[in-house]
């Protein structure tokens, strides 16, 4: 999964898509966290911050 | 060099594997799955190829998939950012699935790899192909040119929607590329899901239903929706489509457009749905015409290559081969995704390794008739088809061919099921169903009965290719079904006064010609040439059918109902034959009778499979 967001990240830069950094960056961090605590009891209190 | 190319996860899943430039073995994951346009890993496909071609994957060099994962990412991100807050739905269901799987893909075409054979393969030995790149070197490596021009044309891949290149020798220069949201596979696919046709499937029963219809949309859809420039470029108007933002391929624009709301499936096709089908039917032909036109014009070449979904539109196809700007056209049987499986291997090979071409000897293609799927031994046919329950006769060829001429002239649909299985969506005399075409029920008989599909379907006709100019338009080689070109004047029947004020599908009681059950209603046939070098089975019966008969064609249709793969085994063939009426069963050596099967292992088949 490193080596993937490695590839991604040397993707971005080499296709001058600077801006989608920080997009994807938040995509992966916010989506990771949904998926790893869907069931679990942390899961109402972020679904109520976003 | 061994490389094993792979097209999977969005639709049409498939193998293919090349050795040394030559295809040795391809085959659709839907045919072993019995999933319709099976979009997993294609697990089943690539076993079948190693087991055909007799190695394992340790021997495999490089594995090849057919576009880059992270292009397409790119694309999706930034149309969605270039429409938000638009399009929010659409974003919600896509970028999770996208961070869960298909940004990993890598990761997970090495975890399924190491499914298959222990150790897989090293994460070095994973190449990625440009989706259009994998098409154009599909439609340029196995041709029979040298050099020639490539058009490369699919709803989209990662940016590209239509491409051109150049092919020379082992390389392939790319030229010009129309970009996402602006393609003509989309606009089409877009008519088609307007008309309550399936997407990414039902385009073919859109180019069907086109000839019944009056293109008098056709002026509004070059003001509204498309702009096409002399050159074949283009531009569409997005305020009537839906597929960048939303769930549908319309809105309600394109309705207001064309004063109609979008076709239930199963609804009843009226005369303003066959006329919407002519006019995009029209207007997608004038901008393939204004391309190849062009494409001519530009590069000099002589020869043209097409590949990608639009290049399934046979129609079009023909219009592009008459239209003489282009002395000849190779068409990629396996135009859609399933046949970027072996444009990736290939371009891997030629392009990423450098390695030469070689030309087939005898100035055929290197596409060995699309018939790269697994075949069956007689014994092991005997052996399954006993399995199964089955009651037949096992007899040697001169009588088979005898056996099922006699069949076809009794008017009986026959199930034909020989050698290796076909690569891509057409069957080619290997899996097909066969009937005699001199007969005016028989589209009918065959849609209805044995097909339960669409009663306006047109059939195909395989013909032998030293007699097709006899019988259509066409003195040209189409052994994969994919140039349509009209029946020959003194085939045809002309219609009377009051024939000609029939409208829509009721022109379908009308015979056309001595081939009716083959002849659309404008006359035109998409017309398969068979040779004995090609297919020698099926070269012989047609040539037994035409010693009885006088008649060197005959229906060839897919050996499925609809919206089932077309059958792979011996197992699939006995189980539709018993589920649809089809009277006659051939496999490999083996005839069988439906009269003489025990009907309790008959299965009801038609509602087996969701409409398509």
């Amino acid at each position: 999964m490193v080596a993937a967001l490695n590839e991604m990240f040397h993707f971005l830069v080499a296709r001058k898509k600077f801006w989608m950094i920080p997009i994807v960056f938040m995509l992966i961090v916010f989506g990771g966290l949904f998926l790893a605590v869907q069931g679990s009891v942390l899961a109402p209190f972020i679904y109520t911050l976003f | 060099m061994l490389l094993l190319g792979i097209s999977a996860y969005y639709h049409d899943s498939a193998a293919a594997l090349i050795r040394d430039g030559e295809i040795l073995a391809a085959s659709q994951e839907e045919r072993f799955t019995r999933i319709k346009q099976d979009s997993t890993f294609p697990a089943q496909a690539i076993s079948s190829c190693l087991v055909d071609a007799g190695c394992s994957l340790a021997d495999v060099d490089y594995v090849v998939f057919y576009e880059k994962p992270f292009v397409k990412f790119e694309r999706i991100l930034e149309s969605y950012f270039a429409n938000a807050p638009r399009g929010f739905n659409s974003f919600r269901m896509a970028v999770p699935l996208w961070l869960k799987e298909k940004v990993f893909q890598k990761d997970l075409l090495l975890k399924a790899l190491g499914q298959i054979a222990p150790g897989g393969i090293r994460p070095d030995q994973l190449l990625f192909s440009g989706h259009h790149q994998s098409h154009a070197a599909s439609a340029f490596y196995p041709s029979p040119f040298e050099r020639a021009a490539i058009l490369t044309m699919d709803g989209v891949g990662e940016w590209a929607t239509t491409s051109t290149a150049v092919g020379a020798g082992h390389s392939v220069r790319p030229l010009n590329q129309i970009s996402f949201p602006h393609s003509l596979g989309l606009l089409y696919s877009a008519f088609a899901y307007h008309l309550g046709f399936k997407v990414n499937s039902g385009e073919y029963k859109l180019m069907g239903l086109a000839p019944y219809g009056k293109p008098r949309f056709a002026s509004l859809i070059r003001e509204q929706l498309i702009d096409i420039k002399e050159d074949g470029s283009f531009r569409l108007s997005q305020a009537h489509f839906d597929y960048t933002v939303g769930l549908t391929m319309t809105n309600a624009n394109f309705s207001r457009l064309f004063g109609m709301p979008p076709r239930q499936p199963e609804e009843l096709l009226t005369q303003d749905h066959m006329d919407l089908a002519a006019s995009i039917q029209q207007v997608t032909e004038e901008c393939i015409l204004k391309i190849t036109r062009h494409l001519a014009r530009s590069t000099g070449e002589r020869n043209l290559c097409l590949a990608g979904g639009v290049a399934l539109n046979c129609v079009a196809n023909g219009k592009v081969l008459r239209d003489g700007a282009f002395e000849n056209i190779w068409i990629q049987p396996a135009s859609g995704d399933a046949g970027g499986a072996i444009g990736a291997a290939l371009a891997a090979y030629h392009q990423g390794c450098g390695q030469p071409r070689r030309l087939p000897a005898g100035g055929g293609d290197a596409m060995k008739g699309a018939y790269l799927g697994p075949a069956f031994s007689d014994d092991e046919v005997c052996a399954r088809l006993s399995a199964t329950g089955a009651r037949f006769e096992r007899v040697d060829e001169e009588k088979l061919v005898a056996l099922t001429s006699e069949a076809l002239v009794a008017q009986k649909a026959v199930g034909w099921h020989q050698g290796k299985m076909e690569f891509g969506p057409r069957a080619l005399g290997n899996r097909s169903i066969l009937g005699d075409p001199r007969s005016p029920e028989m589209q009918r008989t065959l849609n209805l009965r044995v097909k339960y599909r669409e009663s306006f379907r047109p059939f195909a006709p395989a013909v032998l290719r030293e007699d097709v100019a006899d019988w259509f338009e066409l003195d040209y080689d189409s052994p994969y079904m994919l140039l349509v070109a009209d029946v020959a004047g003194k085939h045809q029947r002309r219609m009377n006064a009051a024939d000609e004020q029939l409208f829509g599908i009721e022109k379908l009681n009308v015979p056309r010609s001595t081939i009716p059950a083959v002849t659309h209603v404008d006359y035109s046939a998409r017309v398969q040439t068979v040779t004995a070098e090609c297919n020698p089975r099926f070269y012989k019966l047609l040539k037994q059918f035409k010693a009885t008969t006088g008649c060197p064609v005959l229906v060839n249709t897919s050996f499925n109902v609809r919206s089932e793969p077309i059958v792979c085994t011996p197992e699939d063939a006995f189980r539709c034959f018993m589920g649809a009426d089809i009277e006659v069963l051939v496999v490999g050596n083996c005839y069988l009778a439906k009269e003489k099967q025990d009907m309790k292992l008959a299965i009801d088949y038609k509602d087996t499979f969701e409409l398509d």
